[in-house]
């Protein structure tokens, strides 16, 4: 009796669990599939069907309208800096309030934690002014600057943490050995960090490749040759090129998705790790 | 040994000290910290756009938001989506986790996971690594409202006539919360199976050897020991709750649309300030979003601080 309710609630799970699966797995099969397909194959009366025949002629129609590989790389250069310069702004600045008495530690940690409370609707306007003002808007230094600046209370908070949890004797021997307290941080500290870096580097790549609210305030649309990723995808199911090229619609967002999900099946462990990092703690 | 005269090292440890915080701290303070409080200066002038001409206006923004109508949708808005969409994630994803770390039943005394529980948290997690851009173009397509749209053509299958699912103004809301629970519940599975995964397995099969069945595993055992993280899940999805800005730019009918249904403060700031240029309003409304984000923030900590079960 007892096996055979077992039996049924493992039956049951799985019929949940399959369909949720379905439930994810489905858009995304959709777009690759239908970026293969004429309008009548998309607006036919089976949508859900192969397309009759492989046309990559939207992919090159995609590639050409969208600007996707064009914004590609500029998001790859901005990330790339700004998630170089958060972590080694955020470590350094963690590391010296987490191992470093001095007055004055507490009330700029706190400054640094206080950010994660603030959403970034509240400075919408005057954020705009700043970058005006400095003459950064609409470039990608502006937009690395500010992302730096937006993720330092998070990496902070976090790197910070890390810190504390690492033991103090070795670091305290090279100091004796006369190690300078830079050459301490550098050659010591960072590398004992390592698993709270990556964590945090990954969480920092992801959450400024898909940033959108950003870039769409800094880099207006009278500088689109500057344009993210995520201001290209938005534009893609808006812009004029699109009004009768579905395939070429889901071409170039199946050309956004494809790298994400090779580097998610790559590394989803460190992924899963890094993005639960801030919340398991 | 002299006043006024530190010794080498520590002058060493100050400048340390000094030239780790300069950077980090200035880039912090111009471009974080001083926005924000501009913003909280220019919620009380009437500035236009980035002119450096404007008047202090006192309370007037303030006032006004009070007879936004828009406003006040936004707000009613934040509510719904705070009372069904945290509820609804969390719900699915204790249930899932819960049957992919401990639903798989017992062999060799031990419990385990239903059978491929590693690849449905792969598959689940997908959505969240997405940009929500991405994830609003993505479903702008499934949900047309037309009868060939993905959604409705499966429903279709079934008799369902074709749904408006963006363009009724009485459901558009709930289809984005709908959108939204589709991305997180992975994120929030997870989180509790790392949750569930800190609790020694022993606690859980001293329970299944008492005989205590799956209902009660899960509702006197399992809860009370992740209820923790489900509070550190709760207080997440709370404030993703107060954003939503980006799906519903992207997904929603004529941004926010149709006919204010969908909009929220996010997306009524953004709109003040760069469709109209109203800096000073914009910032009163930032401040209203702030106020209610803190008040969540410090209700949720006093309603859902409970005794931590040591273990």
């Amino acid at each position: 009796m007892k096996q055979q309710s077992s039996r049924l609630f493992g039956g049951l799970s799985h019929v949940v669990l399959v369909l949720w699966t379905i439930m994810v797995v489905t858009p995304i099969v959709y777009t690759f599939l239908n970026s293969f397909k004429s309008n009548t194959e998309i607006f036919g009366d089976s949508p859900l069907s192969l397309p009759q025949s492989w046309n990559w002629g939207s992919w090159g129609r995609a590639w050409e309208t969208s600007r996707i590989g064009e914004y590609m790389i500029n998001t790859i250069i901005v990330v790339a800096f700004s998630t170089f310069f958060t972590m080694l702004l955020g470590s350094m600045a963690a590391y010296v309030l987490s191992r470093y008495v001095f007055r004055g530690n507490r009330i700029i940690y706190t400054l640094f934690v206080a950010g994660l409370s603030i959403p970034p609707f509240l400075a919408l306007s005057a954020l705009y002014k700043v970058v005006d003002n400095v003459g950064l808007l609409g470039t990608h230094t502006g937009v690395v600057i500010v992302y730096v600046a937006f993720s330092l209370p998070f990496t902070v908070f976090f790197l910070s943490a890390f810190f504390r949890t690492l033991p103090t004797t070795v670091a305290e021997a090279a100091m004796m050995d006369g190690c300078s307290h830079t050459r301490t941080f550098f050659q010591i500290m960072l590398p004992m960090a390592k698993p709270g870096l990556v964590s945090i580097t990954i969480f920092n790549v992801i959450g400024q490749w898909n940033q959108y609210l950003l870039p769409i305030v800094l880099l207006p649309g009278d500088r689109q040759d500057k344009w993210l990723i995520t201001q290209g995808i938005a534009n893609i199911s808006t812009s004029a090129g699109y009004e009768a090229d579905w395939a070429g619609l889901f071409a170039a967002l199946s050309m956004a998705i494809i790298p994400i999900l090779i580097v998610y099946v790559v590394f989803q462990r460190q992924i899963q790790t890094g993005l639960t990092a801030g919340a398991v703690k | 040994m002299r006043r006024g005269r530190p010794a080498p090292g520590a002058v060493r440890k100050w400048g340390f000290i000094a030239s780790f915080l300069a950077v980090p701290l200035a880039v912090y303070i111009i471009f974080f910290v001083s926005p924000n409080l501009q913003a909280l200066q220019l919620a009380l002038t009437n500035s236009r756009g980035i002119s450096p001409d404007f008047e202090y206006v006192g309370l007037d923004n303030f006032t006004r938001l009070l007879d936004d109508d828009a406003f006040w949708a936004a707000v009613r808005h934040h509510g719904l989506i705070l009372l069904v969409m945290p509820l609804v994630t969390i719900v699915i994803a204790l249930f899932f986790s819960f049957l992919l770390n401990l639903g798989g039943g017992q062999k060799n005394g031990q419990l385990r996971g239903v059978w491929g529980s590693a690849f449905y948290k792969v598959v689940f997690f997908f959505p969240q690594v997405l940009a929500v851009v991405i994830v609003g173009v993505l479903f702008q397509a499934i949900l047309n409202p037309q009868k060939t749209g993905i959604l409705n053509s499966v429903l279709g299958l079934f008799g369902v006539d074709p749904v408006g699912w963006l363009i009724n103004p009485d459901l558009a809301l709930w289809t984005l919360m709908g959108v939204m629970v589709w991305q997180g519940v992975g994120f929030y599975v997870v989180l509790f199976s790392a949750g569930m995964a800190g609790v020694p397995k022993e606690v859980f099969e001293a329970a299944a050897l008492d005989g205590a069945n799956r209902f009660t595993l899960f509702f006197k055992i399992t809860l009370p020991l992740v209820w923790n993280t489900v509070q550190v899940g709760w207080v997440y999805l709370g404030i993703a709750a107060f954003d939503a800005f980006a799906l519903v730019q992207v997904l929603s009918v004529d941004r926010g649309g149709p006919d204010n249904s969908t909009t929220v403060l996010p997306l009524e700031i953004f709109r003040q300030t760069f469709t109209y240029y109203k800096f000073g309003y914009a910032s009163a409304m930032g401040v209203a979003l702030v106020f209610l984000v803190l008040t969540f923030a410090a209700l949720t900590l006093r309603v859902t601080r409970r005794e931590r079960i040591e273990y």
